[in-house]
Order: structure tokens, then C-alpha cells, then sequence
């Protein structure tokens, strides 16, 4: 039922002439621009945008949004990314006047009500990490690590060592190593071990007085808890290194335990995933960092502090920088969107709701995985975290079908697809986070599919997805001669 | 060619000297590894290159490997047929697919190198 | 707990088959030695009903732009947002979907973006632009880093002063560790002198970065800028207001090769300074330079249209430590704003907003003028932004003005050290298509009574 008329490209509906939004004449004395700057500074023409009236734009944007998959429709058991409910009345409360609508250069005494909100936003991250010092201002989980890789190079440099090595398990995601890299550290990537948690004697030959910093997701990216946590960070800690804990996986272990308690000197929130600011597609993300308080000095600014008027009685909020802080990482201050998104979730779970997330969200994987493990092999064992990852290896050695196939194939059956082919120490990884917001019927109904699917004609999953409207892109011919925008035929 | 011909790198880059100019190329191990390739990215003809820099990438569209210059010296030419027909990377990989010319500054480099025997054993040990 | 999809039964049920006792075993993984053993220290649950009451008190205490009427700048503006925009946007089918890694259940997402990136060439007059970045500050920051990839050049960067102060901020906390020089060139008279920029520029520098308009909302000659940096091989890195395209002329028809934009202007609000959109667009040849997320348009096993990631070999979770940057995600759903705004704006509703701000601007800069006390910092021509200087304490000036219902800033001294010591005293006045005559008017009385 695609309608192919109004999902053309938004050029190809465009007929000169047509237009959506009309301003009035200027109300001043000097109406004409032309009059006011200088020639040379001038366009002919305004840029050459498409034409079209308001209801093209509706009827377009609204029927092209019926070609995704999204968690408002389905089932999104996308690995390492925490694809959870996005609860409707944070959207209302977001839009409010006076959150929605306010400037980031009012004064302080107009503001009192979302800086008292960050301020306990920072208490509240602060809390549930462990690390008591929190800055807001990191956009997105890997500009988190970038910000925390940047304050643990301002504290070496202050102390005056010389540390210019970053570990990571060959488990990471891209973004650490990546990170590490525009922070201006060396790489070293562990081998995978056998077991999928860090080997300690492997680690322990890379740690000296030239170590930064060791970065580690945990629960990792297998989805198992670091069982040798602490003592990991004993070894980082006895060569003078530091602990960062990459938190894209919080979503298993609030209240629980806390990175602060298990050993991480730093880390990130990824507040779309654990709190669930909506994902939009692929951001906008929110990537606070908390740090134990000798890496307070150094965080960016600016930072919300409270003070107590005992005259009053009343708290005043304002905003500071910290006394060596690397300095901005952005400009204006975070991504408040999400942060207060975040803050209305925590607020609505209180202490004893968010350790419940965890603790569903632990429920869910397991019984997916009891569910499945029968079909997938998964090759670390038949316990897990807040996700796991299957593979698909005997599969395509078998019947010839591979995690992509499956992937594909599940979109017929009205899910959407599980992580593929990361993290890459597992061989046609196949990664399943189903999260807490998902009833069991949903997990029982998912986990049927995969059984049919697995019995299916492999040709017929070759060729899959057979029910969107589009079958696989070729990626490759994409690549080779991309095309990123639309030209008018004949140019 | 001969691969019996070549002086080869670690990194899986041939190399065949000639009148000071070494002409490098990858593998035929490497270029098995390589499928759906979508982009090569040439050095500049005239850039000074040293053993060991990454002077090109090499791109499948899940992947990305890097060209590393495998002796010192300027790049003198660089393959424009690739440019064309990166197939030709793959399919003739110690012909028609080599990658750059570089006149070499420190022809010593090339005792750093292996002949293709050792070489032979570097990719049975790395396929484990 | 509001969000419990499970009953007791039902876990019950699910732990036999999963073949635990109890919930609180299936933690048994983590040593019980770095559990927490006490109840997070955070406040109590509170429903729907409760904490809207709460965050509705909270958020009076804020005053927004419904309260006050704003004449505020320096980056972020009180511009119109039209109601279809809000409308698109609030579909849940874009704003809880993810990257669109399968790209057959993601074409909504996928042609959205791409659109986008038609729009964003289109309005700047550039080639080639990315799927977005965080915002405005680091996206400048990427193009500079990206100018150092292109000339393979990481000795110098010369900016102008009159770049937004937190970009400049922005650039030397990301540049701390390199070895590379940044030369801020002083403009005191609210724009840059060109001679001085050609002074600085030399064979080691990778770019020159200008924002136009600039900081105080003066209009600099980035023609010239750009001869500037090309005579030495550097590139031109422009940061641009995108609604001041409706009027001047575009980054690719001024000679830059990474043009860079906030987007906020382009359907966003203002939620205090985010998320907003990172806008970032270079010459065809600088393509696989990029940061960030890139669409493609090709076609799938039937040969019909359709949308892909693109070129992610230069990514974060391919190339790791060698990506062109360690950006994952995008700013999607502001990207998607930005789309259906500038579409329904079209380059007839372009043009007249942008010459409304314009025309506008410069009353409110005559009648300000007039205030006693209150003067035009520079005589620069500007677009929609101007700066006043103020004989007293201009602190008090924007307390005046607030009293009266207006807002009124930044002030300069909101960014000690950043800019020449003479402008202590002065503030930024912003005119948006939304400020009428009558509004203007009334600030100016009230500054005068």
C-alpha cells in the first residue's frame, strides 16, 4: 500500500510556485534588505529549495514515516542499544513552557527551575554511578569518552606523567578506540579470550607507567559481567592507571551494583539507552560522564552548584566552571532535551522502580536466551546479563544461513532485526537486548519466529526481506559511485 | 609475475625493485581477503612516504584496510587503472593491480623484507 | 513500578524456564562482595498525576520565551517554528526508531535524511553534506580536524575572534593534546581585518575558520578570506547562520570548503541550548573526509530506489582508532526538523523571513541607538544580530529590560577573556521574523524610561 506519489523525493513533488509558509511585509520604515547590506554580500536568489504547499510536505513525511520500524510499533531487540518504551507523557512535559522555550543565555534568577532540575539530574547520575561528580555537557555516549579520555589526560599532565597508552578488549565498540584516538592516546587492543572476559594475564602485560587508561564495558559487550572487575582495577590502579567504565549497558545493573563501587574511576551515561530519551532516529544521544572527586577539578563546564542561603532557607542554583576544567566540549549546555527526558523517568521509577528496570530487563534477556538456545548457539554460556549474543555460525555451516539472513527474515515476522555482526569476537553474532519494557508474550511470540525461520527454505531467507516494500540495497554499487543528494535530471 | 620475484612486508605489500623505483603491490593472500571493494584511496604523486606509514586506503564496504608504504622515499606513480577498475586489485594483484612506484632513499630497507617462503609462513601463521 | 510488563505469575513462570530460583540469582554473576546493599539514594516514585504537578510548578519558575518577549542572540533564537514541523516530528515511527542499520525497515528515516542532505547542499551552495553532527560548536571543531586530514597539515589553525567564543572554546579543548598552534586574529571593529589573516596564514596552517555572520552578527569578506587561505594551501572553514541564506549569499559561492552551520534556527527550540543540529557540508573532493553518518541513495535486488548508510568504512565501528571520527550517533530527529522546516519554508518563505529579521534588525538598531547610554559597537553591516555597547553597568540594563517583559543578551562579559576588554559593557540584540515594530518600539521606551 506504499503510496508512490506522495514518497518521491520532496524535489520531485516540487512545481514552481507552490509554497507552505508566508511572512508579512516588513512593518519598518526601510523594507527592502537590498537597502540595508552591501551588494557584494547579496544572492540574486534565494537557495533553490522545492516548492511545495504544506500538505505535500504532510502527506509525504507522514506516509514516509510508515516505512520504519520504530519501538512505538514493534518488537526492537537491537544488541547494545537499549531500544526500551518511550514513555508518551515525557514528550508532554519536555514541551512545557519554561523547558521547552528557554534561552541558554538568561540570567540564573530566571532559570531557577531547570538548573535546580540539572542540578539534581548531576546528584541523581552521581548516585547511581558511584562516582560522585558529574558533567552533563557530552552530547552523546562517545563524546563522553572523548570528554572523560580528555580529563584523565589533563590530570596526568597536571601530576606531570607521561601516560599515553589506552587499553580495550577486542570486545569494545569502534567508539572507544576511536575516542582514544582524538584524545590524542595510543591504542592497545587485547586479544579476544576464550571465556569473553578479560584476560588478566594478558592485560597485565600491557599495564606500566606508560598506561592511561583501560576502558571496559560491563556488563561487556557479550553481555556477561566482569567477574575479575575489581581486580582489574587493583592492577590498573597499582601502575597509576585509571578505570573507565563505557555505561551503554547500565541498563542491567542499576541499583545493583555501581561502576563507582566495582572499580571504574570514570564513565558515561548513554541516558537514550538507560533512561530512555527516544532514539529520533539515531540521536539525538546524551553522553554524561561521572568521575570519583580527584577528577572533579578537571571536568567541563559549566556545571550546576547549589547554594543554601541559611538566611532564607531557600537553595540557589547557579552555573560554575571547575577550577582546572579542560574546558568546553560544546557549546551551551548539554543536551537538555535528553537530559530532562532522563530525569522525568527517574523521577516517575524512584529508588526501588529503577533497580526493577534492571531486574526485568536481566528477566527478559534470560528467558530469550532459554528460549533460544535451542536453535542459536550461544557460545558464552546460557546465563546472561541484560543481553546475548548468539551466533550464527553453525547455522551457515549446516543450512547456509547466515545472521544477516535471519536479520532479514525477521523483519517479515514484524520485528525488527537484533544487532548483527558485532561485537566482533563472536562469528555471525547475532545480538539480542529485548529490554525490560517487553512482555513475555512479545519474547515467547519473537522466539517462535526464529524457530520457523531457522527451518525455512535458505533460498527463501537469501532473499529476504519479502514483505517491505524495498528487498536488500546493494551496498555495494552505493559505495563504489555514491550518490548523496538528489540533482535535478539533466544536471 | 613471479612471486619467487617479490620482497614482501608484513603488512602483506609486495615489492620489486627496479633501478632504484620500487613498485608495490598487495598480496595475492591479501587480495583473497578482499571482497566487494568500493574505494582505494592513492597517495599523492610526490609525497614523501617512510617504511611503515599508511600511505592508502583500501575499502570493502564492511571494512577498511590501510596501504602501508613498505620502503622509504617519494611516490613517483601511482596505478590510475585502479581508479577506474578497483577489480583489478583483486584479479591481478602482482600484475596489472600494483599500487605506487616509490624511488627509494634507503635501498637498505629491502634486507628488512621477506622473500617468499618466509612470507609464505608469516600467512599460514596468521590464518591460525 | 510504572513500567512493569510482567506480572508475578509471570516471572515466576519465565525464571522455571529459564531454570532460576529467583530473581535476584540471576545476578549470582556479579560478586556479591561489589553489590550494593542499601536502596539508591534517590527520591520516591511518583505518578503521571504527581510529578506533573511538580514539574509544572518547576517549569514556572523558568522564564520562557511564552513569558518574555526575546531579543535574544549569540547562537541560539527565538525563531518561528511552524506547527507541521512539531506535527512530523512527533511520529512516533521517526522519534523512536534507531540508526537505520536495517535499511528495508528504515526507508522512512533513510529518504528523510537524504532529503536532507539535498537541502543542506542546496542551501549552502556546497556539494556534499554529512547526515549531521552534535551542533554548532563541534561540528566547526570536526571540519577543523577534518581540514587537517585534507591538507595533511596539524601545525596551525587560524580563527578570527569573532567566532563564537564556545566554538573557540570548543576547538582548543579538542586540539589540547596536538601539536598545533591556534592563532585567534583580534577584531575589534567587529569584523576581521583581511591583511592580518593573510599575515597569519602559512604553509604549516590547515585552515582558517570564520563565522558569518559573525559572533556580533557583523558580515565578514569571506571572498577574500578564502583567496587568504588558498594563496598558502589552507582551506576555508565557514561557519554560517542557514536562515541568513534566505539573503546573502551562499558558503559554496564564497569560495569555503567546509562549511559548517548550528541548525537551530531551522525548526528547533530553544530547550536551553539542546540538542540542536550540527550542520556540516564540503566539496565534492573532501567527500570521504567527512565525519559522521552519510546516506546513499542506490537500488535494491529489483532495481527499485532506495536509501543506505554510505561510506562507512570511514566510521568509528569499522576503521575503530583511524575513523574520521568517533561520532556514532546523528542528530536524527533535529536533522528531520531542519528537513520539514525548510521544506515547507521553501526559497519564497526563506527569503521573507530572512528580510524581515533583517529589516527589522536594523530599526531596532536605530532606535536603540537612540537610547541614552546605549550605542552601536561597530559599524560592520550585519544580518539579524547587532552589538551595543553601554556606558553603565549593563547588567542592570538587562535586568531593566527583563522587568519590562523583554530578554535581552548575552552580555560580552559572560565570556571573560574571550573577546578585547573594551566590549566589557557590551551585549548582543538579536531580531528574529518574529519581533514586530510595535515590540521594538517598546523595548526602546522601556531602556529609555
Amino acid at each position: 500500500m506504499r503510496n508512490r506519489q506522495a514518497t518521491q523525493l520532496i524535489f520531485e513533488l516540487s512545481r514552481p510556485g507552490r509554497r507552505a509558509a508566508r511572512f508579512p511585509r516588513p512593518d519598518v520604515p526601510q523594507t527592502e534588505a537590498s537597502a540595508l547590506l552591501p551588494a557584494d554580500a547579496l544572492a540574486s536568489a534565494p537557495p533553490p529549495l522545492p516548492e511545495v504547499t504544506e500538505s505535500d510536505v504532510i502527506r509525504h513525511y507522514v506516509n514516509l514515516s510508515t516505512l520504519n520500524m520504530s519501538v512505538d510499533t514493534h518488537f526492537y531487540p537491537l544488541g547494545s542499544c537499549t531500544m526500551k518504551y518511550n514513555p508518551k507523557r515525557h514528550e508532554r512535559w519536555a514541551r512545557l513552557g519554561g523547558f521547552g522555550d528557554v534561552h541558554p543565555y538568561q540570567t540564573e534568577s530566571r532559570l531557577q527551575g531547570m538548573l535546580g532540575i540539572l542540578y539534581e539530574m548531576q546528584q541523581m547520575l552521581g548516585e547511581i554511578a558511584g562516582l560522585p561528580a558529574v558533567s552533563l555537557q557530552p552530547a552523546a555516549g562517545a563524546h563522553g569518552e572523548m570528554t572523560a579520555l580528555l580529563v584523565a589526560a589533563a590530570y596526568f599532565r597536571e601530576r606531570g606523567e607521561k601516560r599515553t597508552k589506552v587499553i580495550f578488549p577486542a570486545s569494545a565498540h569502534g567508539t572507544n578506540p576511536a575516542s582514544a584516538a582524538i584524545a590524542g592516546f595510543d591504542c592497545i587492543q587485547l586479544p579476544p579470550s576464550a571465556n569473553g572476559f578479560v584476560d588478566l594475564d594478558r592485560l597485565s602485560e600491557h599495564l606500566n607507567d606508560e598506561t592511561a587508561v583501560f576502558m571496559i564495558t560491563n556488563p561487556n559487550t557479550l553481555g556477561l559481567f566482569e567477574k575479575d572487575i575489581a581486580e582489574i582495577s587493583r592492577r590498573l590502579h597499582e601502575v597509576g592507571g585509571l578505570v573507565y567504565i563505557d555505561g551503554a549497558n547500565m541498563n542491567a545493573i542499576l541499583g545493583i551494583t555501581r561502576p563507582g563501587d566495582f572499580g571504574g574511576d570514570m564513565m558515561h551515561y548513554n541516558v537514550h539507552k538507560t533512561f530512555t530519551g527516544p532514539h529520533g532516529a539515531g540521536g539525538p544521544g546524551s553522553g554524561p560522564i561521572a568521575v570519583r572527586d580527584f577528577l572533579a577539578p578537571y571536568l567541563p563546564g559549566p556545571i550546576v552548584v547549589r547554594n543554601d542561603s541559611a538566611a532564607s532557607g531557600k537553595s540557589v542554583y547557579s552555573l560554575a566552571d571547575p577550577e582546572k576544567s579542560i574546558g568546553r566540549v560544546r557549546s551551551f549546555f548539554g543536551n537538555v532535551g535528553i537530559l530532562l527526558r532522563g530525569y522525568f523517568y527517574l523521577r516517575t521509577l524512584g529508588p526501588d522502580g529503577v533497580k526493577q528496570v534492571s531486574e526485568q530487563a536481566v528477566l527478559n534477556a534470560n528467558y530469550l536466551l532459554a528460549k533460544l538456545i535451542d536453535v542459536l548457539n550461544v557460545p558464552h554460556g546460557n546465563r546472561c546479563m541484560h543481553e546475548f549474543v548468539a551466533s550464527a555460525k553453525s547455522l551457515v555451516e549446516r543450512r547456509g544461513i547466515s545472521a544477516m539472513d535471519l536479520a532479514k527474515r525477521l523483519l517479515d515476522y514484524g520485528f525488527h532485526a537484533p544487532t548483527v555482526y558485532f561485537p566482533l569476537v563472536v562469528p555471525e553474532a547475532v545480538m539480542i537486548e529485548p529490554t525490560e519494557t517487553e512482555s513475555r508474550e512479545t519474547l515467547d511470540a519473537f522466539a517462535e519466529a526464529i524457530h520457523q525461520i531457522v527451518e525455512e527454505s535458505p533460498e527463501l531467507l537469501h532473499q529476504a526481506p519479502h514483505s517491505t516494500f524495498n528487498s536488500r540495497p546493494d551496498d555495494v554499487s552505493a559505495a563504489r559511485k555514491p550518490v548523496l543528494k538528489w540533482t535535478a535530471a539533466g544536471t | 609475475m613471479d612471486p619467487s620475484q617479490l620482497k614482501f612486508a608484513k603488512t602483506h605489500e609486495w615489492v620489486q625493485v627496479a633501478e632504484g623505483v620500487a613498485t608495490v603491490g598487495i598480496s595475492q593472500f591479501a587480495a583473497g581477503q578482499l571482497s566487494d571493494l568500493s574505494y582505494i584511496e592513492l597517495p599523492e604523486v610526490g609525497r614523501q612516504v617512510s617504511a611503515g606509514e599508511d600511505c592508502g586506503v583500501i575499502e570493502t564496504v564492511k571494512a577498511a584496510s590501510d596501504l602501508y608504504a613498505p620502503v622509504s622515499g617519494e611516490v613517483v606513480a601511482v596505478n590510475s587503472a585502479l581508479e577506474d577498475d578497483y577489480d583489478l586489485l583483486t584479479s591481478d594483484p602482482l600484475g596489472k593491480g600494483w599500487v605506487i612506484r616509490v624511488r627509494m632513499s634507503d635501498p637498505g630497507e629491502l634486507d628488512a623484507l621477506m622473500d617468499s617462503n618466509a612470507y609464505q609462513a608469516h600467512c599460514d601463521s596468521e590464518a591460525h | 513500578m510504572s513500567y512493569l510488563f510482567n506480572t508475578p505469575e509471570q516471572q515466576q513462570a519465565m525464571l522455571h524456564v529459564i531454570g532460576a530460583d529467583t530473581l535476584d540469582s540471576l545476578f549470582d554473576p556479579i560478586p556479591e562482595r561489589l553489590r550494593l546493599t542499601r536502596p539508591l539514594d534517590l527520591p520516591p516514585a511518583l505518578t503521571e498525576v504527581e510529578l506533573e504537578a511538580d514539574l509544572s510548578r518547576r517549569a514556572a519558575l523558568n522564564v520562557g520565551v511564552s513569558r518574555q518577549i526575546s531579543f535574544f542572540g549569540g547562537g541560539v533564537y527565538d525563531h518561528f517554528i511552524p506547527a507541521a514541523v512539531d506535527e512530523v516530528t512527533s511520529r512516533g515511527e521517526y522519534y523512536t526508531a534507531y540508526t537505520p542499520y536495517q535499511a528495508e525497515a528504515s526507508q522512512g528515516s533513510l529518504q528523510a535524511f537524504f532529503e536532507y542532505q539535498t537541502l543542506v547542499c542546496q542551501l549552502t551552495g556546497m556539494d556534499v553534506a554529512n547526515a549531521s553532527l552534535y551542533e554548532g560548536g563541534s561540528s566547526l571543531v570536526e571540519a577543523a580536524m577534518m581540514a587537517m586530514r585534507v591538507t595533511r597539515r596539524e601545525g596551525k589553525i587560524v580563527v578570527l575572534q569573532s567566532v563564537h567564543p564556545e566554538y573557540r572554546q570548543t576547538l582548543s579543548t579538542y586540539l589540547t593534546h596536538l601539536n598545533c598552534e591556534i592563532v585567534e586574529i583580534p577584531t575589534p571593529a567587529g569584523a576581521v581585518d583581511v591583511d592580518r589573516v593573510r599575515d597569519a596564514v602559512d604553509d604549516r596552517t590547515a585552515c582558517v575558520i570564520v563565522e558569518h555572520p559573525n559572533f556580533f552578527g557583523g558580515l565578514e569578506a569571506v571572498s577574500e578570506l578564502a583567496d587568504a587561505a588558498h594563496a598558502r594551501g589552507a582551506l576555508l572553514v565557514g561557519s554560517f547562520d542557514p536562515l541568513s541564506l534566505g539573503l546573502l549569499k551562499r558558503p559554496g559561492d564564497l569560495g569555503v570548503d567546509i562549511a559548517t552551520a548550528e541548525g537551530q534556527s531551522l525548526g528547533i527550540p530553544m530547550q536551553y541550548g539542546g540538542p540542536f543540529l550540527g550542520i556540516l557540508a564540503c566539496r565534492e573532493e573532501y567527500m570521504r573526509k567527512m565525519p559522521g553518518r552519510i546516506i546513499g541513495s542506490t537500488i535494491d535486488r529489483q532495481g527499485r530506489n532506495c536509501f543506505v548508510l554510505n561510506l562507512q568504512a570511514r566510521e568509528q565501528h569499522i576503521r575503530r582508532e583511524k575513523a574520521t571520527s568517533n561520532i556514532c550517533t546523528n542528530q536524527g530527529l533535529l536533522a528531520l526538523r531542519a528537513t520539514v522546516y525548510l521544506t515547507l519554508m521553501g526559497p519564497q518563505g526563506l527569503r521573507e523571513a530572512a528580510e524581515l529579521c533583517c529589516t527589522r534588525a536594523h530599526y531596532a538598531a536605530e532606535r536603540l541607538a537612540c537610547v541614552p547610554g546605549l550605542k552601536l559597537a561597530s559599524s560592520t553591516p550585519f544580518f539579524k544580530e547587532f552589538t551595543l555597547t553601554c556606558d553603565g553597568d549593563v547588567g542592570e540594563l538587562v535586568e531593566k529590560a527583563a522587568r519590562a517583559g523583554f530578554g535581552l543578551g548575552p552580555t560580552l562579559n559572560r565570556f571573560p577573556g574571550q573577546f578585547d576588554a573594551s566590549l566589557g559593557s557590551a551585549l548582543l540584540v538579536a531580531v528574529t521574523e518574529k519581533r514586530t515594530r510595535d515590540e521594538i518600539d517598546r523595548l526602546a521606551d522601556a531602556l529609555s524610561a
